[in-house]
């Protein structure tokens, strides 16, 4: 399900580790070191916060905070799935929170102030966030100005379409209980457990699948032992998530939406010649322009995607507030945004990441927040030690790639 | 016209760059099975007539020949149509995907059956290809999943090489494929050089070294300030008689 194959094995022969076994603990470090199993980095640091703020704050790991936590990360969460796939083209997308909050206006103006019905007002607001993500990539790509540069005009121009868009009031008040229900929604016990089964039949056919295609095909599969691993883990881990949140209000509709666009995405960036050559782009333009790929195509794409996402998240963003204002897609969300990805392993320089992330960067930030939330910290503190966390983990990604570069992986 | 059965054959080709004559009168051909070592001082009009072949600077007047049939060659993908691959120094493959995922960049295959719906890739298939070509050619990679860029420069030209080759082409160029190589990497990929010339391929190869053009080329052409200095079946040659040839020091037979 990762892109990362769990079992990689060292790489084609041309260092020490050729002899190492790709099991080892040694060869294991290594990679842990290089970067390329960021995704245990990150679960392991999940685990840390929540063993600090635990130790400090009893409610901490309750299943009503988890459950809060869970509807705290969806819109970032969200609008983290569309950067990743930016950053994989080793570009950046400043405007992502302002599109999140135009578009968001957008949805609550049509639905409350014109009457609209709230799918057409739903499907009104993504389709601007496409819009506006594909206006920005073609800037990008026909002018050839630092995506960087477009999307900070961007992001000053769609702060403005916000104030415009609601007009006089400033804020508009949502209620339509189809919007609100986006984040409002909790399914019963019964049927947690039905998505888990669900999820976990999927999960186990996917991979055995895969498996036995590689080995009916004389290619070298995982072995067994590995692979149930993953997969019992996994299991074991959805078990868990359904366990926690049927103990309070059940599974909520955001938790759904948010990892079915991870899957998706995920799907699409690792299992498609479309997320293939995003990849290629993000390592080397000109060689994956000699390859005939449609580099300027491919950008145009990911920057739309970039703004669905951030429309998706607004609109997530706004069914949680009931409102949305004048600093609706402002203050801090774009740098989370941003950050969670990269905390979470996908590289600011370009063709490594995983949609996956998204959603595990977007559980760091949205822990370390909602735990100093809980300890009632100040605002201060709460910025400084956001940007601590975000510089450490662009600093573990610069060294990943030094580290990469000398062992004469650019 | 004569062609002798040359696979692709040049006939008073000139091109020129503003003022500068980068290619005079330059008659130049390659033949099934055949490797021409092209050679010449910096400057020469070695990489203008290699990049006039594969399409990137259409020639100013001359003709061009594939297989006998006047030609003409404009674009990239006209030569890569007639069957001209061409492997630059550079490579241009991406460090961050592995084996497969660069040979086959830009013509993956999808899967059938029901990941056709999804518009899967056939990872599978792409890799069991990929294992055949290279055995096909000996190339040694252990493992096809392994990142590129994690490679040494020896193995990353036989990847690019190797790439060149799954369009099924005649003629391939390659650009200096030795660089920069150590003696194994260099003595890897000349052996892979010959493997093509045992396909039946058209091989031109552009080099700096004489000892890989005395090793693997049948024949090594001479370029001089834009014309032909030379063309020397490599049998009846010696070092010598090129080393004047590229420096002006003796006169052209052809």
């Amino acid at each position: 399900m990762s892109a990362q194959p769990e079992a990689l094995p060292p790489a084609g022969g041309v260092d020490s580790e050729a002899e190492a076994s790709p099991f080892s603990l040694r060869t294991f470090l290594r990679r842990f070191a290089r970067g390329d199993l960021a995704e245990v980095r990150v679960i392991l640091s999940i685990a840390l916060i929540w063993l600090i703020f635990q130790s400090q704050e009893s409610r901490f790991l309750t299943a009503v905070n988890l459950t809060n936590l869970v509807l705290q990360i969806t819109a970032v969460g969200l609008i983290s799935v569309g950067i990743v796939y930016v950053l994989l083209l080793g570009e950046i997308d400043l405007s992502v929170g302002a599109v999140s909050g135009v578009c968001a206006a957008i949805m609550a103006v049509q639905n409350v102030k014109h009457g609209w019905s709230p799918y057409v007002a739903i499907a009104v607001a993504i389709a601007a966030g496409a819009a506006i993500g594909c206006a920005q990539g073609f800037l990008f790509t026909r002018f050839g100005i630092p995506s960087f540069v477009v999307t900070l005009a961007g992001l000053l121009i769609w702060q403005g379409a916000l104030l415009k868009v609601l007009g006089e009031t400033g804020t508009v008040n949502i209620s339509d209980p189809k919007i609100t229900g986006l984040t409002g929604t909790f399914y019963s016990d019964s049927v947690g457990w039905i998505i888990a089964v669900v999820a976990i039949a999927a999960f186990v056919a996917v991979n055995v699948n895969a498996r036995r295609k590689r080995a009916s095909a004389g290619l070298p599969a995982p072995p067994l032992a590995s692979l149930g691993i993953k997969l019992v883990v996994v299991a074991a881990a959805i078990i868990a998530a359904v366990a926690v949140l049927n103990s309070d209000r059940g599974v909520p509709l955001a938790a759904l939406i948010l990892v079915a666009f991870v899957i998706v995405l995920q799907y699409v960036a690792t299992r498609t010649r479309f997320g293939r050559h995003v990849y290629a782009v993000g390592g080397n333009a000109e060689a994956a322009r000699r390859a005939g790929i449609n580099v300027n195509r491919i950008r145009i794409a990911v920057f739309m995607i970039a703004g669905t996402m951030a429309a998706i998240g607004g609109i997530m963003g706004a069914s949680r507030l009931l409102a949305v204002n004048q600093s609706t897609g402002g203050s801090d969300l774009l740098l989370l945004a941003i950050a969670g990805p990269v905390i979470a392993g996908t590289s600011l320089f370009g063709g490594r990441g995983t949609v996956w992330s998204a959603l595990l960067g977007a559980m760091v930030i949205g822990s370390i927040s909602n735990g100093m939330d809980l300890l009632a910290l100040e605002s201060s503190v709460k910025f400084m030690v956001t940007g601590g966390v975000l510089l450490a983990a662009v600093i573990v990604d610069a060294l990943a790639r030094q580290q990469r570069q000398a062992a004469g992986r650019v | 016209m004569n062609t002798n059965g040359a696979l692709l054959a040049l006939r008073g080709v000139s091109k020129s760059f503003g003022a500068v004559q980068a290619l005079t009168d330059v008659d130049f051909e390659v033949r099934p099975g055949e490797v021409v070592a092209l050679v010449g001082d910096n400057g020469a009009g070695k990489s203008t007539l290699v990049k006039a072949i594969a399409g990137i600077h259409a020639v100013d007047d001359g003709e061009v020949l594939f297989e006998g049939q006047p030609v003409k060659i404009t674009t990239p993908a006209d030569a890569s149509a007639l069957g001209i691959a061409t492997v630059y120094q550079d490579l241009a493959l991406c460090d961050n995907l592995d084996v497969v995922e660069n040979l086959f960049l830009g013509r993956e295959e999808l899967a059938s059956g029901p990941g056709a719906i999804a518009r899967q890739l056939d990872e599978t298939d792409m890799e069991q290809r990929s294992h055949e070509l290279l055995e096909n050619l000996a190339v040694t990679i252990t493992d096809v999943r392994a990142e590129v860029g994690a490679m040494s420069g020896g193995q990353r030209q036989q990847v690019a090489i190797a790439r060149s080759l799954l369009g099924e082409p005649k003629v391939v160029m390659l650009d200096e494929p030795t660089a920069a190589l150590g003696v194994r990497q260099t003595a890897m990929v000349l052996g892979l050089v010959k493997r093509l010339k045992e396909r039946g391929l058209g091989v031109v190869m552009i080099t700096h070294n004489l000892a890989d053009a005395f090793e693997v080329a049948d024949r090594v052409y001479v370029l001089r300030l834009g014309r032909e200095a030379g063309n020397y079946p490599v049998a009846e040659t010696s070092r010598e008689d090129i080393v004047g040839a590229i420096t002006g020091a003796t006169g052209g037979q052809s």
